[in-house]
């Protein structure tokens, strides 16, 4: 099964997103989007809203919960914060917040670099499953699915949006 | 070797020598190196990868830049550290070693990184020890050296990209060095186009040809078009006999020098796996000139040394997406 109208849905975003900021000096907004989906999506939002500080990408493998049970994830992307988050207000960018650990990892991993001044989550689908007391402040779409199922971004051009089952 | 290097999955487990380990491993070592090269830019330099495992280094060799990298990256893990310096006169071999071994095991540690003046000892500790343990080879006799070799090619390919273009020449003495057998394993794995080794006869090992290298006794012609010249420390402590007429004549033979350096490629890069001996194999000017990568190696071996311990400490079942 697919999403449609993905388009929509970032147009939708960014919209909600500039009102979120528009106290903000936007000098001060620095967006960073999680490897790998994230990270395409924050692209596209970072164009929309026309954000002249550069992109920042995280690699949350370093800081997931579950190295002792998996391992080390085989290909760890660096990650890339071109600045310092200092006093920053960022926003976090993923594709899908599901059990939110993600989160947990880059928020740890975001203040190992610094101490933002706050940071918001944005996120292009939001699923059920919350394991950790995390939310979203701007999401594109909210599905209700069974833990069997999940949810696969393929990109980054064209985005796709697929829900899929674990066999 | 290999079968105690590598779990079920291919994974790696215990990390004692490069030979026989497949190219896409070494580049997965590589690769992994490089994004926690980052690590070091952070406010905090620290990942909480490591967190509550426990690492010892076992030093029955006096070192003092490895065991300080090999600290460090453990550190900058979030691991806890343990140092043993073992002074080798004061261990028999043998049963010692295993009661050593056997306590260090009630300690709960973790991982054991290793480094003695035997060949070996590495394995031979990978074998006694129970499955939940690690070992790591900072050196081993004459035998392995595996992440010195491993900074070594990071750095190479740091700074001139693909190996299968390259020449590189060792130079100095090979025969005493388990850093050049390390390094001519990793290179040749790594697809790089001519490995040369530069020596005195006496600093030569029989057969060395068999690993794939070409020898060369006068070091202008070995350096001829190189684009990669590692040097090599001279180790007197290691020699028992004779080898050398006199360190002055050996400088004057094989010492780097500017002029000598101008044999090479015009960007040839200058390595020396240190302590560097100055007026004796290299040129103070050379080692501190334009050239010289000998203190990005430095930097290189702890993002080295955080990929091979976090890839065998997560080496215990297969990765899955989660």
């Amino acid at each position: 099964m697919a999403i449609d109208h993905i388009e929509l849905l970032f147009d939708n975003m960014a919209q909600r997103l500039n009102l979120r900021l528009r106290d903000k000096n936007r000098e001060e907004i620095f967006m960073i989007g999680i490897h790998t989906g994230g990270v395409w999506v924050a692209e596209r939002l970072h164009a929309l809203l026309g954000l002249t500080t550069p992109l920042g990408k995280l690699d949350i493998a370093f800081y997931r919960d579950d190295f002792s049970r998996i391992g080390l994830h085989p290909h760890v992307k660096p990650s890339d914060l071109p600045y310092t988050v200092d006093n920053k207000h960022i926003i976090l960018v993923d594709d899908v917040l599901h059990s939110g650990r993600t989160i947990r990892a880059a928020l740890n991993e975001i203040f190992d670099y610094g101490r933002p001044a706050s940071v918001k989550l944005a996120v292009l689908v939001e699923r059920t499953g919350r394991e950790l007391p995390i939310q979203a402040d701007v999401i594109g779409c909210s599905v209700c699915l069974d833990a069997n199922k999940y949810i696969k971004l393929s990109g980054p051009t064209p985005l796709s949006l697929e829900i899929r089952s674990n066999v | 070797m290999n079968g105690l290097q590598l779990n079920e999955q291919g994974r790696l487990k215990h990390f004692l020598g490069i030979e026989g380990l497949p190219r896409d491993l070494l580049v997965e070592i590589l690769d992994v190196a490089t994004s926690f090269f980052n690590v070091n830019q952070k406010t905090v330099k620290k990942v909480p990868l490591l967190r509550g495992k426990t690492i010892a280094n076992l030093f029955f060799e006096p070192s003092t830049r490895t065991r300080t990298t090999f600290e460090l990256a453990a550190k900058r893990l979030s691991a806890d550290v343990l140092n043993f310096n073992i002074s080798a006169s004061s261990t028999s071999k043998g049963e010692t070693l295993v009661d050593m071994l056997r306590n260090l095991e009630a300690m709960h540690c973790d991982m054991f990184v290793v480094r003695h003046s035997e060949g070996g000892a590495a394995l031979f500790m990978a074998q006694h020890v129970v499955p939940s343990i690690h070992i790591i080879n900072a050196g081993d006799g004459q035998h392995e050296h595996p992440t010195q070799a491993m900074l070594d090619v990071y750095t190479i390919r740091e700074y001139k990209g693909n190996f299968s273009a390259l020449r590189v020449a060792i130079v100095g003495d090979i025969l005493h060095s388990r850093v050049a057998r390390s390094e001519i394993h990793a290179l040749k794995t790594l697809g790089a186009a001519e490995v040369r080794v530069i020596a005195p006869k006496t600093l030569l090992p029989r057969h060395i040809e068999s690993l794939g290298v070409k020898t060369f006794n006068n070091l202008r012609q070995g350096l001829t078009d190189v684009d990669v010249v590692i040097m090599l420390r001279l180790q007197r402590e290691r020699m028992q006999s004779a080898l050398l007429p006199s360190e002055h004549e050996y400088y004057q033979y094989y010492g780097l020098t500017e002029s000598i350096l101008e044999h090479t490629h015009p960007d040839a890069i200058v390595m020396h796996p240190g302590p560097i001996n100055r007026g004796v194999e290299i040129a103070s000017s050379v080692a501190d000139g334009a050239r010289s990568v000998i203190l990005p190696q430095v930097s290189n071996g702890i993002a080295i040394r955080m990929a091979v311990m976090a890839m065998t400490l997560g080496a215990h079942s297969e990765y899955k997406e989660g």
